[in-house]
Order: C-alpha cells, then sequence, then structure tokens
C-alpha cells in the first residue's frame, strides 16, 4: 500500500524504522540487528581515518550498500560551520546529498543548537542536500527548519541515548500537525513500547541507535522495533477508540443468565 | 616537506598529489573523503590536486553512527 511507504523527499522507503549502526560491541552483530530491523536507512558518522591503525577497515566493508540507503550525520559538530563542513566531506565519501544535520549546542544533554541548526539547514538546502535534522521538540524551531527547506523534521523524543522514550507528546503531536514535511522521532526510544507510541501520534518514522545496540541482545531487540514501528502504524491508521473515565460492557447485557 | 593531516604534522616526499598521498598511505579512494585547505575535493580531481608544504588534509570515512 503507497501510503505505508515512508517518503522523504524522492525517495521511498518501506520500513519507517530508521536504524544508527553506532555503539555495537562488533560489527557482525551490527550487520544482525540491521537485518532484524527491516530497516532501509542507515545512520553513519564521519570521522577521520585512523593513520596509526587501519586494522579495523570500512564500515563500508560490512553495511551493503545496495541494500541499505546510507544517512551520514554531523554528530559532533557544535557550530553550523563545522556541520556544514561534516555534511560536505560525507557527500563526497558517500556520494549522496543526504545529510543527518545535527549541531549540537550542549555536551551534557546533546540538545541541538536551534539557531545553527537553522542556519545550517539554510547554507545546506541551497547546496542541494536533502536535509533532515535532527530538533528539539519544539514547534517552532521545526516550522523554521521546514520554511529553510529542511526535507523532513526530526524532534527528539528524549535525550540522545536517554532511553526514557516519547517525553512530550503533545509537543510531537503540534509538531506533526503543523509540518508539511515527514516527522521522524529521533532519539530517546528506549523499547518497543515507546516506538509504538511514537507511531500510534501518527508520526512518519522513528530513528534510533542506543535502543537496539545498547540491548543486551540487540539482534533480538531491533526485531522488537522493527514489530512496533509496524505495531503502532497499523494502530494509528486504524483509529484508537477514545478515552473514557468509564466502564463500557464488551458483551451484551440482553441475556445474562439469571436476570 | 611537512603537512598537517588528520590535526597533525606528517612528512613526506613532495610536493605530490592527493591521490599520491591515499596511495602513500594505502587508503582506498573509494572509501574517503578528502578535504584540502577546508575544500572538499571530488574523487575525480584526486590525481590533479597538487598538496603543497603546510597544506591542512583531512581524510576522512565512515563509522558507526546514530
Amino acid at each position: 500500500m503507497p501510503e505505508n511507504l515512508l517518503t522523504i523527499a524522492d525517495k521511498s522507503f518501506n520500513s519507517r524504522l530508521i536504524v544508527g549502526s553506532g555503539k555495537y560491541l562488533t560489527n557482525d552483530l551490527m550487520v544482525q540487528a540491521l537485518e532484524a530491523s527491516g530497516a532501509e536507512m542507515v545512520t553513519v558518522a564521519v570521522r577521520r581515518v585512523n593513520l596509526a591503525d587501519r586494522s579495523t577497515g570500512s564500515l563500508l566493508d560490512y553495511i551493503d550498500t545496495s541494500r541499505y540507503f546510507l544517512l551520514p550525520n554531523t554528530a559532533g559538530c557544535y557550530s553550523a560551520n563545522d556541520a556544514v563542513r561534516a555534511a560536505r566531506l560525507g557527500r563526497e565519501a558517500g556520494l549522496s546529498n543526504w545529510v543527518k544535520l545535527e549541531v549540537i549546542g550542549d555536551e551534557k544533554t546533546l540538545f541541538p543548537d536551534n539557531e545553527a541548526l537553522v542556519e545550517a539547514t539554510r547554507i545546506l538546502v541551497k547546496e542541494g542536500f536533502v536535509v533532515l535534522p535532527y530538533t528539539n521538540d519544539d514547534p517552532i524551531t521545526c516550522r523554521k527548519l521546514e520554511d529553510e527547506g529542511a526535507a523532513a523534521v526530526m524532534p527528539l523524543g528524549a535525550p540522545i541515548g536517554s532511553g526514557l522514550g516519547i517525553q512530550n507528546p503533545n509537543n510531537i503531536q503540534i509538531i506533526k500537525a503543523a509540518s508539511n514535511v515527514p516527522v521522524i522521532v529521533d532519539a530517546g526510544v528506549g523499547t518497543a513500547s515507546d516506538a509504538a507510541i511514537a507511531m500510534e501520534l501518527g508520526l512518519d518514522g522513528v530513528l534510533m541507535n542506543t535502543g537496539i545496540a545498547g540491548a543486551d541482545n540487540p539482534v533480538e531487540m531491533a526485531e522488537a522495533m522493527k514489530l512496533s514501528v509496524k505495531a503502532g502504524r497499523l494502530a494509528y491508521l486504524a483509529g484508537r477508540i477514545p478515552r473514557k473515565m468509564y466502564a463500557t460492557a464488551s458483551s451484551p447485557i440482553d441475556g445474562i443468565v439469571g436476570s | 616537506m611537512n603537512i598537517v593531516l588528520n590535526g597533525e604534522t606528517y612528512k613526506t616526499d613532495g610536493p605530490l598529489t592527493i591521490g599520491g598521498l591515499l596511495f602513500h598511505l594505502d587508503i582506498d579512494r573509494r572509501r574517503v573523503a578528502v578535504e584540502h585547505n577546508m575544500n572538499v575535493i571530488k574523487k575525480s580531481n584526486y590525481d590533479s590536486t597538487i598538496v603543497n608544504s603546510g597544506d591542512a588534509i583531512e581524510v576522512v570515512n565512515f563509522i558507526g553512527g546514530g
């Protein structure tokens, strides 16, 4: 069904789950987790080649790029300039013009620097990038990012790696209602129900890394996330019942024995 | 000559091209991106871009990230 595709810019994905490739104990474990997740888009970081130790090889020796679409990030960048530089390098390394844009404002929370994020989005969109910014769960910032040409907005559910789940579902819903581009929750998902809640809110997708890579069994958690994203999406499309204060009987009230 | 390679001083015979430097470092050019004095160099220009003494070179690749 076409409505079940996640479409961002000119690309469509069957999976609404986007996964990171960081924090795995081994590359083999990462490959198995990617497979189990069913994800088609995988984030990667751009870093200096370790010239002293070349034994680990390239990540691209492990990730099959004919199967996974790589989304380079600008993680670790604290200014618009550095993020733009990292995005340009990522484009050359990966030969795609997509970028998960991060401009971090604070080391402890890893919250984005909104002002710099909007500025970097403006620059990169002008250079032809498809920009997916990781942003605060702030509807105004999301609107500015969309106005600058972001191809999607990716509000955090909670701080990166915190596993706290969707901390402000109301803001996330306001963002979704106001956006004309896909809204993807990026960061904060700790377990399957968190991902399902994000999807039940009507969001277009979920991006996670630590929630899978940090689990005791990343491969099983990857599958759990795949199922929960699907379940949450289905539940959203199915239309949940309204919340009510009191009971409504599920069984008919006529014909009860003894009445 | 000395260049600044990934933030460290690096001594090499020169001048040479970006392509020559990558070959010297035994780096597969298909797997990396190169910045030369803050400008990203397209792979098609690796063999025509000259590295001179004092130049700053960044060689990056993809690693796991979220």
